[in-house]
């Protein structure tokens, strides 16, 4: 092993020379980042709303569906990664499996709290003016569920840029493929740039899906 | 042969059970390393929590805390310090334990926070002192939640622990990365089943422990905020 004091000399925490050569690369990582990141979250939210609707008009879906996906989110991720590599390979669709799988809990659990709480009086009146069942659902219940849902899509968005990183180990990765460079090569500024415009994604992203809930949901401020 | 039944011969192969590389000894390397690094966030994380939520001070940063735990990447997190500190467990365990601490400090914030001010009136009435009733009144309803994070920590200590083989770190991990690294299937397969049946052990057991120790009285109160502490996951 190195001296790591005689590295820590050579080595400083950011080459700006290195960075100011490779802003294409590092640019290329972001994308990919950004883009495994969006799939996880759509994939996520295809399967979480319906299954959420349905396992909130058939109570027996909810116990099962939770308890499910509760298992596999529970189950890290780089384990995941490595049970489908034999079935799916090196790529985006074992890499996906996983996070669509972490973001369908997060999300179910936020649709079940936001369709549980809108009050029984509100399903009332609007059964009395004359909403049909879908009707009702679309048009009232879920846009008082909204609230609870950007706050579940918050979390998974977060969440999903962080574990992302992890998809290095099976030579995707986006940002996380710079921070296996720093680590294979023991040179740290793709590691600190990497981990600094990680964090950032997750921030910028996080304050963005704020943004976005106060004009879906203006009646929600402050929540 | 089918991948199951290769894995199902690298189980059952008795080299793989003994020696440094064997199942044994990476299970205890595993164990090791999740256990002092859950400890030491424990230690650090539990008394600030309980202390802000007992006063009902920097709520802002004990909710934030997890939020920022959830933003960074624990893979950069456990190559950074293997950058700082070098080879051996101190960069593992100061990384776990780093990881460990965010959502112990919120959930043991939000513990405190949510006990019913009027049971908290009703031990001042009763002449208890500051100390006494947080020792007496307000730790005991606040287990459950407490617990949960504790559970929580740890079960994402456990996965970001196998990641430590990236940075030669021991444990189940070292199956998965070598494995992948040797383009070995069934070790690879082998290593990812036992990190999967390690993680889902530590949710049960600790689960198990956390129903010991929710005192009787209050089991049905301990639903609803739970379920927000279950929400944190970075490996």
């Amino acid at each position: 092993m190195p001296n790591r004091l005689f590295l820590d000399i050579v080595d400083p925490w950011i080459n700006w020379s290195w960075l100011s050569t490779h802003v294409p690369t590092v640019l290329a990582a972001v994308q990919q980042h950004v883009i495994l990141t969006v799939i996880a979250l759509v994939g996520g939210i295809a399967i979480a709303l319906p299954l959420g609707i349905a396992a909130h008009r058939w109570t027996n879906l909810r116990l099962p569906s939770l308890t499910g996906f509760g298992i596999f989110y529970t189950i890290p991720s780089i384990s995941l990664f490595a049970l489908l590599i034999p079935y799916t390979g090196l790529g985006t669709l074992t890499a996906e499996i996983p996070l669509v799988g972490y973001n369908v809990l997060i999300l179910l659990r936020n649709v079940l709290v936001g369709l549980d709480a809108v009050p029984p009086d509100v399903l009332d009146a609007a059964d009395g003016m004359g909403y049909r069942p879908l009707a009702r659902l679309v048009r009232i219940e879920l846009p008082l569920a909204l609230p609870a849902m950007f706050a579940g899509l918050r979390v998974a968005t977060v969440s999903t840029i962080g574990i992302v990183t992890i998809t290095a180990v099976i030579g995707l990765g986006g940002l996380g493929q710079l921070i296996l460079k720093g680590l294979i090569e023991s040179f740290h500024t793709p590691l600190v740039v990497a981990t600094v415009l990680s964090i950032v994604l997750a921030l910028v992203a996080d304050v963005g899906l704020a943004g976005a809930q106060r004009l879906a949901v203006p009646w929600s401020r402050g929540i | 042969m089918s991948i199951l039944a290769k894995v199902a011969q690298w189980f059952t192969d008795t080299a793989h059970w003994q020696g440094s590389d064997g199942i044994p000894t990476r299970l205890v390397e595993h164990l090791q390393l999740s256990g002092e690094s859950v400890a030491l966030g424990a230690l650090i994380a539990l008394p600030i929590g309980i202390g802000l939520g007992h006063f009902g001070i920097f709520g802002n940063l004990a909710i934030g805390v997890s939020n920022i735990g959830r933003a960074v990447p624990s893979f950069a997190i456990l190559v950074i310090a293997f950058q700082v500190f070098g080879l051996g467990d101190t960069p593992i365990i100061l990384a776990l334990t780093a990881l460990a601490i965010p959502p112990m400090v919120t959930n043991s914030y939000v513990a405190l926070r949510e006990v019913d001010p009027d049971v908290k009136d009703a031990a001042r009435g009763m002449g208890y002192r500051q100390l006494a009733q947080l020792l007496r009144v307000e730790l005991p309803l606040a287990v459950p939640l407490i617990m949960a994070g504790i559970r929580t920590s740890a079960v994402q200590v456990v996965a970001t622990a196998a990641l430590a083989a990236l940075i030669a770190g021991g444990g189940f991990g070292r199956y998965i990365i070598d494995g992948l690294a040797q383009q070995d299937y069934a070790k690879e397969f082998a290593g990812a089943l036992l990190v999967a049946v390690l993680a889902l052990a530590t949710e049960m057991s600790l689960w198990g422990v956390e129903q010991l120790l929710i005192p009787r009285g209050i089991r049905l109160l301990r639903a609803p905020a739970a379920v927000r502490a279950r929400t944190f996951k970075t490996a």
